[in-house]
């Protein structure tokens, strides 16, 4: 038998928990940013040396997963909140998801120097 | 029996309570975030440039429009973080009293301008 739930509560629960888990990395990673940014001798060489190591780098990196997961929930929530045609709302859902592929294209080439 | 309701759905009406200001800027600033991203991106890629290419990323930081976006930016990043560690809170049921909630969203505005303030002129 099929038993597939098409309405009802726990519909979205998946992407709920992922806004929030983004939502903790994000933070405790802007928090050890901070630190190190106020423990690091403030210079364009330190910076550099700082981001060249590939542990900030891989870090860096799952963090703007993180963001771009984070917002994707976040845009989408609205686009079903306030745009109520479904032609338009297919749009905007592609053009959104568009723009953040092309972000986290961009985002590699930026964290690991290419 | 249906009662007759005054029915104010005209935004210059409407007075939203702090917490719902909170709310909608939390929106706003997330929206002004989302489309910021290739920005904020390209923010990343000037510190990390080269010793040339770093002096032409400093002149374009430096232009005065360029300083406002990214005051405005800052705000919008405060605010949302601020409201979002207020929002994570409310989630685990931590502050859900009215005077409680009231007195976060009063600080999340307070605290992100603040914030928003200080570190705008410790980088102007």
């Amino acid at each position: 038998m099929v038993n597939r739930i098409v309405v009802g509560a726990h519909y979205g629960l998946r992407d709920w928990v992922l806004q929030r888990v983004t939502a903790v990395i994000m933070a405790i990673y802007t928090f050890a940013l901070v630190l190190f940014l106020l423990a690091m001798p403030s210079s364009y060489e330190g910076w550099k040396a700082f981001f060249g190591q590939t542990w900030v780098q891989v870090l860096t990196q799952t963090t703007l997963l993180a963001v771009f997961m984070h917002a994707w929930v976040g845009i989408r929530d609205l686009w079903m909140d306030y745009i109520k045609p479904v032609g338009v709302r297919l749009t905007l859902h592609v053009l959104t998801l568009v723009w953040l592929v092309s972000c986290v294209i961009y985002s590699i080439k930026v964290v690991w120097g290419l | 029996m249906q009662k007759q309701r005054p029915k104010h759905l005209d935004l210059a009406k409407i007075r939203l309570p702090i917490p719902g200001i909170v709310s909608i800027l939390h929106r706003i600033s997330g929206v002004a975030l989302f489309f910021s991203l290739p920005l904020l991106i390209y923010l990343l890629h000037g510190t990390l440039s080269s010793a040339e290419a770093f002096d032409a990323y400093r002149a374009v930081v430096s232009h005065p429009l360029m300083k406002l976006v990214l005051i405005g930016l800052l705000w919008a990043f405060m605010h949302h973080f601020c409201a979002g560690i207020r929002f994570l809170f409310l989630d685990v049921h931590k502050g859900l009293e009215l005077q409680t909630a009231r007195a976060t969203a009063k600080s999340v505005i307070v605290i992100s301008l603040a914030l928003t303030v200080i570190l705008g002129v410790v980088l102007w």
